[in-house]
C-alpha cells in the first residue's frame, strides 16, 4: 500500500474546479513531482496534503490513516516554500531550531541536530548569519535544512528552485537528488517545468485542468505520453492527426491531412476511419541533404523554413509541399561544421515505425 | 577618453532646486523650534519679576543669570514625585493603549482588503472633532448622574458597598481619558507593520509544528516590534506632557507635570522655574526614548535583519 493516499480528492472555488477527482498513491521513499502549467491545480493539491486547504470530497490518507481534522502543526510533513519563508529575525541556526523547539526537544539535543542538518545542507558555517546575509541558493538550503531536521515522513516542495538562475538550478538539482537519497524521506515535488520533473522525479504526475492526466516515470511520461497534452506539454512533440487508412500486424498508416501517411507501430488493432493522434519526438527524425539509399518507413521531402541554433544542438523547422511543419533536431556534434542547413535548403526526412508514438482518441 | 556622465543639471542650479525644497523647513524649525528653545533655556537661567516674567536681563551693570530655580527643582521633593507620577501615567496609557491597539491592527490587516479602509477611517474618525470637545465628552460620560457611573454603583451597592463611588475627577476618568485620546497614534504604526508582515511566514511557522500562541509570540510580535515602539514613542512622549485632560478630568491629585509648567506660566507667573520643568520633561522624554530604542536594540533581539525586513 502506497504511504500517502490521495483518494478522489476534489477542491472547488466558487464554480472553478481547481483539483478534480484526483486519486494519486505515493510510495515511500519516492521522489514524486506534480507537474503542469499554472492553474493546474498543483499547488492547491499540495496544500491541501500539507493541510493548509481542505478537500471538497476525498480523502488524503497517510500511512493508513486520514489526515481529515489535523491541521498543519500536527501532520509529520514539512513544506519547502516558494519564497522559503525563512524567519528574518532569527539566525540560520534559529531558523533550523524553531521546528525542534516547537516540538519541546530537549535543548542538550537541539545544538547536536541542528549541526547535523546544516551539514546535510552543506552550510557549515553558516549558523550565525541572518537570512538577508545569505544567497538565493544558501537561502534555499536553509529551508531545506529546516524542513528536514525533524526527520518528517513526507517533505513537500513547491517550486523549490522557480527564484534561483538556471545555473544554480541545475547545481540544486543534482544537491536536491543527492539530499532524497541520503536521507531516504518521501518528496512530492511540485513544478511546472517539465526538464526539471523529469531530471529529479522517480514518478510524475502531469496534470491539467485539475486532472491528473498521466502518472508514470520519467521515460514513459516522455517517450509514451498517454494524451495529446502530455505530449505536447513535455519536450517538443509533432503531432499528426488523422484518420486510420489501414492496419496489419502491429503497424498502422494514418492518413495525415496537408502530409499524407504516416506508418507507426502500435499493440492496439483499430479500424480504418478511426480518428488517432501520432506523437513524434524532433530527435527521432533523421534529417539529411540526399533521399537515404534503402526505403525508410515513413519518407518525405521539405524546406529549412526555420532554425534555432543553440550549441549543442539545431532544431530545424521543415515546411513540406503540403504545408505542414515538422520540427526535426540534429546534434551538432560533426566536427569543423557548425550547423548542417541554412534556412531555404532542401532536405530529406525520414523515420521509422518506431520512432512514433500511437495516441488513441 | 572621458565616459563620466554630464551632470543631467548646472550644478548651480541643482543647488539652489535644493534649498527651495529643503529651506523652507529647515526655516520653519529655526525659527518655531531652535529659537524658543534656546530663549527657554535663557529663561531658566533668569531671576522671575517681582510681579511675575522675567526681572531685567541686566542689573546695576552686570549679568543677572542663576542655576536658582534648577536648584529649587532638585530641592523640592514635590516636584520630582509629580514628575514620577507623570511617569507612570504615560507609562500606563502607553501600555493599556499597546494592549487595545495591538488585536485592534491585527483584526484591521485581517480583514477583507475593501473592509480595511473602512476600519481605518473608523481609527481616525475622532481627529475630526475638537480635541478639547472629546475631552468634555467624557465630563457626560463619567458624571455622577450617567448611566455609567449608576451602574457602576448599582453594581457596588450589590455587593454591600453602599457609599457611592465617584468616576469623574479620580485618576480613573484621567487614565481613560488618555488612552482614548491616544489610541489611533498605537493603532496606525501598528497597522503599517503588521500589514507589511509576509503571511508565508505564519504558514511556515505553523507547518514547523507552531500552535497559535506561538506563530504570534516567536514570529509576528518580533517582527512587529518596529511598529511596537514607534506606536509607543507617539503615546508616551504626548502622554507624559499633557496637562488638559487631568486639568478637565482629574481631581487636585491627579495634577500632572503639564499642569504645573502650565500653573507655573499662567497663574504663579515663575517664568524660569516653568522653563526649568519644561526642559527637564524635554530631557526626560529624550532619555527614556534614548533608554528604550537601546533597549530595543541590545536586549529585545531586534537584529539588523528585522529593521532591514520591515523598511
Amino acid at each position: 500500500m502506497a504511504l500517502l493516499d490521495i483518494q478522489n480528492v476534489t477542491r472547488r472555488f466558487g464554480d472553478f474546479t481547481a483539483v478534480d477527482n484526483v486519486s494519486i498513491g505515493i510510495d515511500a521513499g519516492e521522489f514524486f513531482t506534480l507537474l503542469g502549467p499554472s492553474g493546474c491545480g498543483k499547488t492547491t493539491l499540495l496544500r491541501m496534503i500539507a493541510g493548509f486547504d481542505i478537500p471538497d470530497a476525498g480523502r488524503i490518507v497517510l500511512n493508513g490513516e486520514d489526515l481529515a481534522g489535523r491541521p498543519p502543526e500536527r501532520r509529520p510533513m514539512r513544506m519547502v516554500f516558494q519564497s522559503y519563508a525563512l524567519f528574518p529575525h532569527m539566525t540560520v541556526e534559529g531558523n533550523v531550531a524553531f521546528p525542534l523547539q516547537m516540538t519541546k526537544t530537549p535543548a542538550a539535543e537541539i545544538g547536536a541536530k541542528v549541526a547535523a542538518a546544516l551539514e546535510d545542507v552543506r552550510l557549515q558555517g553558516f549558523a550565525k548569519r541572518y537570512p538577508h546575509e545569505l544567497s538565493g541558493g544558501q537561502r534555499q538550503r536553509v529551508a531545506l535544512g529546516r524542513a528536514l531536521v525533524t526527520h518528517p515522513t513526507v517533505l513537500l516542495l513547491d517550486e523549490p528552485l522557480a527564484a534561483l538562475d538556471a545555473k544554480l538550478r541545475e547545481e540544486m538539482q543534482i544537491e536536491l537528488i543527492n539530499l532524497q537519497k541520503e536521507v531516504g524521506i518521501t518528496f512530492v515535488y511540485v513544478t511546472h517545468d517539465q526538464t526539471e520533473a523529469l531530471t529529479l522525479s522517480h514518478r510524475i504526475a502531469v496534470m491539467n485542468k485539475g486532472r491528473v492526466e498521466q502518472v508514470d516515470e520519467p521515460s514513459k511520461i516522455y517517450g509514451f505520453p498517454r494524451t495529446r497534452f502530455v505530449a505536447d506539454f513535455i519536450g517538443h512533440c509533432n503531432l499528426f492527426s488523422g484518420q486510420v487508412a489501414a492496419s496489419s500486424d502491429g503497424t498502422v498508416t494514418i492518413d495525415v491531412p496537408s502530409l499524407g501517411p504516416v506508418r507507426v507501430a502500435t499493440g492496439s488493432k483499430l479500424p480504418p476511419g478511426r480518428p488517432a493522434t501520432i506523437t513524434l519526438r524532433p530527435e527521432k527524425i533523421q534529417i539529411e541533404a540526399s533521399a537515404p539509399a534503402d526505403t525508410p518507413d515513413n519518407h518525405y521531402h521539405g524546406k529549412v523554413a526555420d532554425l534555432l541554433y543553440m550549441g549543442d544542438v539545431t532544431v530545424y523547422r521543415v515546411a513540406t509541399p503540403g504545408g505542414m511543419q515538422i520540427e526535426a533536431l540534429l546534434a551538432n556534434s560533426q566536427s569543423g561544421r557548425a550547423k548542417f542547413f541554412e534556412v531555404g535548403d532542401a532536405v530529406e526526412m525520414s523515420w521509422s515505425v518506431d520512432a512514433g508514438h500511437f495516441i488513441e482518441e | 577618453m572621458n565616459i563620466e556622465p554630464k551632470p543631467v543639471s548646472a550644478p548651480k542650479l541643482a543647488r539652489v532646486g535644493r534649498w527651495l525644497v529643503s529651506g523652507p523647513p529647515l526655516a520653519y524649525l529655526l525659527m518655531f523650534f531652535a529659537i524658543p528653545s534656546l530663549i527657554m533655556v535663557l529663561a531658566s537661567l533668569r531671576t522671575p519679576g517681582e510681579f511675575g516674567g522675567l526681572a531685567p536681563l541686566v542689573e546695576d551693570g552686570k549679568l543677572d543669570l542663576n542655576f536658582d530655580s534648577y536648584a529649587r527643582f532638585f530641592s523640592e521633593s514635590i516636584y520630582a514625585e509629580i514628575f514620577v507620577k507623570s511617569v507612570w501615567y504615560a507609562l500606563a496609557t502607553t501600555l493599556l493603549c499597546l494592549a487595545l491597539a495591538y488585536p485592534l491592527a491585527a483584526l484591521i490587516t485581517r480583514s477583507p482588503r475593501r473592509y480595511r479602509d473602512l476600519l481605518l477611517l473608523l481609527v481616525i474618525l475622532p481627529f475630526w472633532s475638537n480635541f478639547l470637545i472629546r475631552v468634555y465628552a467624557w465630563m457626560i460620560i463619567l458624571g455622577p448622574n450617567a448611566a455609567l457611573a449608576r451602574t457602576v454603583n448599582a453594581v457596588f451597592a450589590w455587593f454591600g458597598h453602599t457609599e457611592p463611588v465617584p468616576l469623574l475627577f479620580s485618576s480613573f476618568a484621567v487614565l481613560v481619558c488618555l488612552v482614548y485620546v491616544h489610541l489611533p497614534f498605537m493603532v496606525l504604526p501598528l497597522y503599517a507593520n503588521l500589514e507589511k508582515h509576509d503571511p508565508a511566514l505564519l504558514e511556515a511557522a505553523q507547518d514547523l509544528g507552531a500552535n497559535a500562541w506561538q506563530r504570534f509570540w516567536r514570529i509576528t510580535f518580533p517582527l512587529s516590534l518596529p511598529g511596537v515602539y514607534a506606536g509607543a514613542a507617539l503615546v508616551f512622549i504626548p502622554a507624559l506632557g499633557i496637562f488638559a485632560i487631568p486639568d478637565i478630568l482629574g481631581g487636585p491629585e491627579n495634577s500632572l507635570i503639564g499642569n504645573v509648567i502650565k500653573q507655573q506660566f499662567l497663574e504663579t507667573r515663575d517664568w524660569p522655574f516653568g522653563s526649568v520643568l519644561s526642559i527637564v520633561l524635554t530631557v526626560a522624554a529624550l532619555l527614556l526614548a534614548g533608554l528604550a530604542a537601546w533597549v530595543a536594540r541590545h536586549n529585545l533581539g531586534t537584529p539588523s535583519s528585522v529593521r532591514e525586513a520591515r523598511a
